[in-house]
Parts: C-alpha cells; structure tokens; sequence
C-alpha cells in the first residue's frame, strides 16, 4: 500500500503516531502530577494502573509499535532527505525553519534512548539507585521516584530529556496537523503557537517533580 | 540619467565548469552600481568586464525579467532569490544593498537539480512532475462552454492562488530536504479546488506526490521554509491541501 | 510576383466552415507515420504541439529555454479577447472581427481575421476544460474587463497573469502528451538552420544549449512558432532571449518575410531608468481601464511633485484628443500621444521621457483596495521597479517596443511560400495588420495552435508520402557543416567589443530613427549605419568560450548577428511603405492633427520580402488586401 512507501503516506502514519504519543505525554504528565498530591496519590494512581492487567499489556504493545513506527520512518526519511539535500550553501540562512525543527532527528534519537533508560530505571528498575524498591512497586512509588530523584545528577538528565522531548513537540505537534491537512492559512500560526505552549508546559510540568524533589519540597 | 551616487559591491560567486566539476568561489568586484540597477543588470556589468578581459562570463539562468517566467535562479546571501519577500533575483534591485556590501551567489543546490554550469542548474525534474498528471485530460475541442460548470469566486481565487506558482525551483531550492512539495502542492491544490480537474484528483495527487519522490526530492517537514523563499509567496496551505487529497485518495 | 493567401471564397462567415471541409484528411491510422517539428512552445507552439500530438502524429518540439513553461507568452498580463458575448453588450463575432481589422489599419486579411474571432469562443472553453483559473463573479459566471480598441467588454482575465494562465494551460496539455508518448520535447535548443530539401521544408538544424552539440531532426512538416522581433529595438518589453534568428534562418532558406516595419510600441511601460538597463517592463494595458494618462499643461510645473500640480494645470491629453475612447484609445494612437507631449517639452521624469498614468480619481471612486484588487500585483511589481508606490502618486509610464505584427508570410492555411514550413503565432504575419489591439495576442497563437494548425496541416500531410528524407540526406549534412562554419568565424573573430555593446549600438539606431516616427531621412541613415555596424561587428566583436559548452555570450553573438541584418530589412521595409498606417507612422504621412494617413491606393497590400543572397537587395512581392465585408475607412477614435 502506498501509504507505507510514498513520501506523504509515510509522513502522515509519523504524524499519527507522533500524535497518539503525545497524548500519551499529556495522560502521563497528568498521571505523574498526582505526586504532588504526596505519597498517597501517586501509589493509588500506581496500583490503579497495575490493576488492569491485561490492558497494562495492550497499551505497551500499542505504545511499542507507535514507537517503532514513528521512529522507523523517521530515520528513513531523515536518509532520504539528506540524500536529496546533499550539497550546502555557503552560507547558511534561515527564513522559517528553527533549531527545533531542523534537529527532529537528533531529538527523536535522543528521546528514544531516554525512553530505553527511562523504562529500565523505573519500570524494569535495574539501576542500583531503585533496586531497593523492586519489590515495594507498586506499593511505594513515591518512594522509589523521591529517592532517585534526590540524585542530582539523574534529575538533571531528566531535565535536560525534558528538554528535549520539549523542542521535539515544539515542532512536532503544529506539524501534525499540517501533515493530517487539519488547518487552514489562518489557523496553521494558532495551532504553531498553541503546539509550542504545549510543548513548554511539558518540559515545566515534567521538570517541575525532580526539580521539587531536589529543591526539598516534595519529600 | 544615470544617479551619481554609486556603489561597489565584492560578488562571491559560484563558478562551476560542467556537471562533474567540483566548483569553488570566485571573487569579483562589482563597481559604477546605482540603487536602480537590478541584480541580473549588475551581473552583467561584471560579464561585461569579464569578457572585455578575454574571461569567460559568469552562466546564469534569465529570460522575461519582470519575474513571471521563473527562469532565474540564484541563491543570494543563502536564500534563493535574495530575501526580499514576493521577488525573483531579476526583480530585486540594488537599492537593497549598501555600498561595500560583500555577497554570496550560489546556484539551486538539491541533488534532483544537478548543476550544469556556474550558476544554472537542471530544473527538468519539476517537468517530470508535471508530466506524472499536472493536468486535466480533456481534448482539444470538444468541451462544454465555459461558464457550463460555474465557479463560484472563492474556488476560482483559490486555484489563481496556487496557480501563481512559476515553477522556478525556489521551494526545493530552499528547503532543507529539498522537497519539492510547494511546487507539487500548488498544482495539486490549483485542480483539485476546480470542478474540472476534480474527476483526476485522486489519481493525480498519487502520480505527482510518487514522480516528486522518483526524481529525488525529499520529504517535507512542514519547516515552511519554501513559503518564505517563494517569489509568489504561495501558501504551505497548499501542502496541507494537497496532504488531505492524498489520505482522501487512499480511501477511493 | 503577386502571391496568393489562397483565402477561401463566399460570404465570410461560411468560409471557414467550407474550408474545413474542403481540407483533406489525414486517416487515423496513418497520423502516427508522419513527425511534424515544433519549434517553439508558447501558446501557439505549445498548443499545437499538444494538439497534433493528441491528434496522432509524431511530434518533436524544441524550446530554447531549460521547460516550454516559460515561454515569454508566459509574460502578457491583461487578458485574452473571445466574442462570448456575456456581459450582453452588443458584442459578436462580426464585430470582433470588425475591431480587429480597424485596429490593424486595414492591412490584414479578412479571412484570417474572420477565422480568429470564430474560433476566439472554443478557446475559452477550451482553457476552462484545462482548469485555467479565470476571474469569476460571486455567482460563479467568469468576468470580463474591457481592453483598448474596442467598445464592449470582451476581455477574458486571470487577474494579471493571463498569459502565464494560459500558457500553464497549454504546457500541461503538452505535459500529457509528452507523458504519452506522442510529443518528444527538446529543452535548451536554438533552431539555427531550416532545412530545405528539393524545394520542401524537412527539418532543421538545432544547438543544443548545454553541450553546444549541433544535432538534425528531420520530419515531414516544420511549424515555427518563435515569437516577435521587437528585441532588434535592444530595450523591449520582450524576454532577453526572443530573437528573429529562427525565422531569419527560414528566411534566407526561401521563406518570404511579410511587413517587417508593423512593430507596436506599447504606451504604458515602465520608463527607462539608466544606460545599464537590460530591458523594459510592462504594465498591462488594463491599468488604462481606470488609470487617466496627463502630463503638466505647463512646463514650469515639470518639477514639482505630480500631487502638487493643480487639477486645472493637467493635460489629459488622450481624452482630449480623443473623447469617445479617451484612456482607452488603441496602442499605437496612444504611444504616439505621448510621444507627442514629451516632444513638446512636457515629459515628466527622468530625461523628460513619462507621462503619468494616475489613479486618484479611480481610488475616490471605487476605493483603493477595489483598485488593489484589480491591479494589485502591478503596483507592486512597478514599486519594486521604481521605488515609488503608485498608491500615492501617478505612475510614470513611456511607450516601448513589444510586439512584432510582422512576421513571415502564410497563406490561408499559416504554410509558408515553402511548402512544407508552417508559421504560427506572433512569428507569422497574419491577422493583426498593421497594429495589434491588446488581449488579441493570445487570441491568436491560441486560435492558430489550438483550432488552425490542426486542420491545415492535415490537409498538407495528406499531400505528402511520410518519411522519405531522413537526416542522412545530404543537405542535413551540409546545414551542418554551414552552422559550424558560421559558429566558429563568430568565435575566432577576437576583437574588441561586446555583442551587447553592437546590441545597445543597433537598438539606438532603430529607436531614434525606425521607432515610434520613422521619416525617409531617418530611415535612409539607417541603411546606411546598419550595414557599417554589421561590418563593424564581423571585423570587431569579442565572443569568448567555446563552440561545444553552455555559451550564452555565443548565443547573444548569434541572435545579435541576425538582429544586424534583420534590422535593414525592417527599415528598408519602412522606407518603402510610403503612408502612416497602425504601428507604421512615417511622419510625412499624417493628417492635419496629426493622425496616420493611410494610402490605399498605392498600398493596400501585404509586403513580403525574398532573400536574393548575401550582399544583394532581397525582392519585394505584394499580396493585395481586398476588404469586401469591412470599408475602408480611416481610422477614427475620436
């Protein structure tokens, strides 16, 4: 099917797939938040979550395939392009395009690493800061993400995949809706800004839990 | 007639004997510019000298110079066409410069548009892409009168504003992937908006999206950068046109 | 010899119908054995290039530009004529005709013309089918503007870009057929010879552009559709590669060339601006819809700024001069005016050479964004230009050459008087007499490649056994060998001049005394500097780089060469001509106040000049006009 091979075909099944995992960021996001409810919160939303089984499984799957996908073709047309743009100008002078945009490649490669370390930390928890908590999960939560968060040198990495999951949507989500043809000359600046905002409140919403941890006010 | 006040600018320009040639910068000074020279006028003074000292003159692409028939194509300062907003090079005049001023000048660069010499490139693969169905297959004769099917004003100024493209290469020229989605959108968008190149449009915007990738254009990002460089200033609404006629056309 | 356009017979509206019908035919089955040659592919070749290929036959068409797409039809703004008659006006094909023949001067064939309005209506459907975005009203009807020359409103537009609408139209019918096989498309070839084989157009001889190889193509017809001459004026409104080389090839193989003097000086350009300036640029005939053309009353009021020089101090000379059509009065009457006010002393801008084209009271009337709306990318691209936003004050505009109605000569049937060589569009001579009116230029090359061409060429092809001369005949070989000698004496030459300095130098010449006003002395100069200039570029141009490589200072060499001796041609042709008609204006030809005077009764024909060889007076041949549906007339717009 053409959809699979052509240079739009392909565009449009990234943009859906980059969509559904940014509604994926979105329901995390507001998941992770409960921590500031304290203990409490965020261990009841964990066991909420490993009560559905089977579902818990399904939605991995889904997500693992979105992934594979999104990233699959992203580093195809990312060859093909650079395949057809392979002579540079002089000098380089941007009109629209930004840091962001420019680099989705390098972000994209870079958030999937952080996804890699990110679920072996606090999913398959195979580092030694949370090898403490394998058997307390998902009883103590809270717990295991305090203490791992209290080094500073994890919180920081995280910050900084914050970052740049941040740039990633800073493009990523206007252009989803262009892809999809979801917009008009009127609306495209809207939702660009609107993508963009999102694409802060993230990196704020993310940033804000180990930046609290470590500054104390989360314990 | 001519202004007292004159410039001189030093020209970096690409020269590049043929196709396997790898080419380099050259350096020329520009002298006795007014404000009301156009950039083409100002190369040709510089030809000018070149020839008179038995050099061979700088090759570039021109042709109508009053920025309608697309054929002039350099890369100034890194933007193609120069950087002023709705212009071709050959409508771009000095009055945008200032005296001393140094200036790059490099062809199209995209893999789909092989350099032939100096400054002029091969632009055949937009013909192919048109070729793929930038049409409507009607015959010659044989058609309905023209006011049969109506048009209501907003469909018609819609299709004008795709159809301004002039198919210079701007788009790919300036796009970061070398996509050539701007170009290929606005034709699609010019047919597909119009009640005569409806019956086509699924098959037209599979054939077209498909020989774009065939002549070795990239794929677009939505950096929007082919809208800023673009001589017509066509609109990436374009794109997203042409993006909802191909997810249209899967489910034909 | 008096030559025949073998025009058919009988009341005019029935002769095209008969004449189609008389044409033989080319059986479906046998199209695809004959190769016809396309040189050229703007609206006419373009066109007809596209047609005959749908039609079956095999089609090789050659463009010097790298894509037919930008072809310089691409470059008319206004609009395209058809007599659809919607606006209920008055309007018809009779009275298109009519128009068209007063607006020549009464120096075109009838039947051609005739044959022009009556398919003038297929060609808008025809563009409609092809998705040309023409302007529409609310209701979805399309819009029609009215244009100079004529009284009702017959002007079919796609904002200010009509030309290019169509043109695009054209290319993506030839894009199809270039997809299907039946059209080969050469890009970046310049025809440099015609080849005549036994007396019969055969092919021709081409430099490919990019390798500089010289290559044959043979075929069993030849169709030129090369477009106008005006660039021999240097400064024209014309794309900087329009040339007469291609039909000055044809011309010193046999072809006749028909009224070279019928140039048309258009009155709203853009003025020139310095001694650098490489061409002139247009503003469409339209701007004179709601533009009024003035200059000062009184010289001393050249100086100030346009806005300061009260309403009681402007001289809107053209409806003065000529109240009933006013701004709208045709090109060559308006290039003349103003001509006329700058003679007198009351030019504005620099070098005293503009009159201005003022929107104000349009602005009052409708508003400006209405004006925006109409004209808004020519007010933009004459900023661009001039720095100066026409908003705010009156455009500064000057006449300058921009099309050719001269051309070679056809009969009927657009073939040439060597058989086998067909000529289309503005590089034929036929409908426009001796002055075009606006919006009929691309009326024409699309009536003759659309709805002409593939009706008459049929009715040759069947005449003719396809495919007996191949590029091994000895003439390809000889053509050849002529075009290789020719290109290397241009190159070893080595002397001191540009080709672009003998170019300006040629230009001047037929500007100051073959342009706008031509008089026998001023024309007599001319024949006498114009072969001295030749001699001079021989002995003295610097043409650099080589004959096998992408030259385009060898290509300016080539066409400038051909302009020389194009050029006498031109003035000898003026010379000769001893009346004022249309675009021709011998100043001892005119009236009291000042209009062109006709001379019917010494000629009321069709020039047409024979190429004796080099160094030899080239042989006048008359076709005599007869005007049996329309009396001649003089001219009046008053």
């Amino acid at each position: 099917m053409q959809l699979f091979k052509s240079a739009v075909g392909r565009k449009i099944l990234m943009a859906i797939t980059g969509q559904l995992m940014v509604l994926f960021v979105i329901v995390h996001l507001l998941g992770n938040s409960s921590i500031f409810i304290g203990p409490n919160g965020i261990n009841a939303y964990a066991e909420h979550l490993h009560s559905l089984g089977p579902l818990v499984w399904v939605f991995r799957l889904a997500m693992l395939a979105f992934v594979l996908v999104h990233a699959i073709y992203g580093i195809q047309v990312s060859i093909e392009n650079s395949t057809a743009n392979s002579a540079k100008y002089a000098i380089n002078t941007k009109l629209k395009r930004n840091f962001a945009s420019e680099n989705m490649i390098w972000t994209g490669v870079l958030l999937i690493i952080f996804i890699i370390g990110h679920i072996s930390h606090f999913t398959l928890r195979i580092t030694p800061d949370v090898a403490a908590f394998a058997g307390q999960v998902p009883g103590n939560v809270f717990g295991m993400v305090t203490t791992s968060f209290s080094n500073g040198i994890i919180a920081f990495v995280y910050v900084v995949a914050m970052l740049v999951l941040c740039l990633h949507l800073f493009h990523g989500i206007q252009s989803f809706f262009q892809t999809m043809g979801w917009n008009s000359d009127k609306s495209l600046p809207v939702i660009s800004q609107v993508g963009r905002v999102l694409a802060v409140v993230f990196l704020v919403g993310y940033s804000s839990i180990p930046l609290f941890i470590l500054a104390g006010i989360i314990k | 007639m001519s202004d007292h006040k004159t410039m001189t600018l030093t020209l970096n320009v690409w020269r590049q004997k043929g196709p396997n040639d790898p080419g380099k910068f050259e350096t020329y000074t520009a002298k006795g510019i007014t404000e009301h020279h156009s950039f083409l006028e100002m190369i040709d003074v510089v030809n000018e000298d070149l020839i008179k000292s038995g050099k061979e003159p700088i090759v570039f692409d021109h042709d109508c110079r009053e920025g309608i028939c697309g054929m002039c194509s350099q890369v100034i300062n890194g933007v193609p066409h120069g950087g002023q907003e709705r212009t071709t090079v050959c409508q771009l005049h000095m009055r945008k410069f200032k005296d001393g001023d140094t200036i790059f000048i490099e062809p199209w660069r995209a893999t789909a548009f092989p350099i032939i010499k100096d400054l002029v490139v091969d632009r055949s693969a937009y013909d192919t892409i048109i070729q793929a169905g930038g049409y409507t297959s009607c015959h010659t004769g044989g058609v309905p009168d023209g006011n049969a099917l109506l048009i209501p004003k907003p469909d018609a100024d819609y299709a004008m504003d795709a159809a301004e493209c002039i198919g210079c290469g701007a788009c790919a020229a300036a796009c970061p992937n070398s996509s050539a989605m701007l170009f290929t959108s606005a034709k699609v968008a010019q047919l597909a908006a119009l009640p005569q190149g409806k019956p086509e449009a699924a098959k037209r915007v599979t054939a077209m999206v498909d020989a774009m990738k065939e002549c070795g254009f990239g794929n677009c990002s939505n950096h929007y950068e082919c809208q800023a460089a673009c001589p017509k200033g066509i609109n990436v609404k374009f794109i997203a046109k042409l993006n909802r006629e191909y997810l249209k056309a899967q489910f034909k | 010899m008096i030559l025949d356009g073998k025009c058919p017979t009988g009341p005019i509206e029935k002769t095209w119908d008969k004449h189609r019908f008389d044409l033989k035919l080319v059986n479906p089955a046998n199209k695809r054995k004959y190769t016809v040659i396309m040189v050229g592919t703007g609206l006419a070749g373009g066109a007809a290039a596209a047609s005959l290929g749908e039609l079956g036959y095999n089609v090789m068409a050659f463009c010097y530009q790298d894509s037919p797409r930008r072809a310089h039809s691409i470059a008319a703004q206004g609009g395209i004529n058809a007599a659809k008659a919607y606006p209920n006006d008055g309007d018809s094909i009779y009275r298109l005709f009519y128009d068209t023949i007063k607006g020549g001067d009464f120096r075109a064939r009838e039947a051609d013309v005739w044959r022009l309005a009556q398919v003038s209506n297929n060609i808008i459907d025809q563009c409609v089918a092809q998705g040309v975005p023409f302007a529409r009203d609310y209701a979805g009807y399309l819009d029609n503007r009215s244009f100079g020359g004529a009284q009702v409103s017959r002007t079919f537009y796609a904002r200010g870009q009509t030309g290019q609408q169509l043109l695009l139209g054209a290319y993506s019918a030839l894009s199809r057929q270039i997809k299907a096989g039946t059209v080969k498309m050469y890009n970046r070839r310049e025809m440099l010879d015609l080849v005549v084989v036994d007396g019969v157009a055969k092919g021709i001889t081409c430099r490919n552009l990019i390798t500089g190889e010289l290559e044959s193509y043979a075929a069993d017809a030849v169709c030129l559709a090369t477009g106008g001459y005006v660039n021999v004026f240097y400064l024209s409104t014309n794309a900087m590669g329009c040339s007469v080389t291609a039909n000055w090839k044809a011309y010193k193989k046999g072809a006749f060339f028909a009224n070279p003097c019928y140039t048309q000086i258009h009155p709203t350009c853009i003025p020139q601006a310095g001694d650098y300036q490489s061409k002139l640029t247009l503003m469409s005939e339209s701007l004179r819809n709601d533009g009024r053309c003035w200059v000062p009353k009184k010289k001393e009021d050249l100086g100030k700024h346009p806005n300061e020089i009260a309403e009681e101090d402007r001289d809107y000379y053209l409806e003065r001069k000529y109240p009933s059509f006013g701004n709208l009065a045709p090109r060559d009457i308006a290039s003349r005016a103003a001509k006329e006010q700058c003679d007198d002393g009351r030019g504005v801008g620099p070098g005293g050479r503009g009159v201005y084209l003022d929107f104000s009271t349009a602005i009052k009337r409708v508003g400006e964004n209405t004006i925006k709306e109409r004209y808004g990318n020519l007010f933009e691209m004459y900023e661009k230009i001039t720095d100066e936003n026409a908003y705010k004050r009156p455009m500064r505009m000057y006449p300058a050459p921009h099309y050719s109605m001269g051309g070679l000569w056809v009969d009927y049937n657009l073939m040439s008087n060597i058989p086998g060589l067909f000529v289309l569009g503005e590089a034929n001579f036929s409908v426009h007499g001796a002055n075009r009116l606006g919006a009929s230029a691309l009326m024409q090359g699309l009536a003759d490649g659309y709805f002409v061409i593939p009706y008459t060429i049929g009715g040759y092809l069947a005449t003719v056994k396809p495919g007996t001369v191949t590029t091994e005949n000895p003439e390809f070989k000889k053509s050849v060998e002529d075009v290789k000698n020719y290109r290397d004496k241009l190159l070893s030459i080595n002397g001191k001049k540009t080709v672009s300095e003998f170019m300006r130098e040629l230009g001047g010449l037929m500007w100051e005394n073959c342009g706008m006003a031509r008089s026998k002395e001023s024309l007599e100069e001319n024949l006498k500097k114009i072969p001295a200039l030749r001699e001079e570029f021989w002995k003295n141009v610097k043409v650099t780089g080589a004959g096998a490589d992408l030259n385009q200072d060898l290509e300016n060499a080539g066409r400038t060469a051909d302009f020389l001796e194009f050029g006498e041609l031109l003035c000898r042709d003026a010379h000769h001509r001893n009346e004022s008609c249309g675009g021709h204006f011998r100043v001892e030809f005119q009236t009291s106040d000042g209009e062109a005077q006709r001379d019917d009764e010494n000629y009321c024909y069709v020039g047409a000049w024979e190429f004796k060889g080099a160094g030899k007076d080239p042989e006048l041949h008359k076709e005599p006009l007869r005007f049996e549906n329309v009396h001649l007339a003089v001219r009046s717009y008053k």
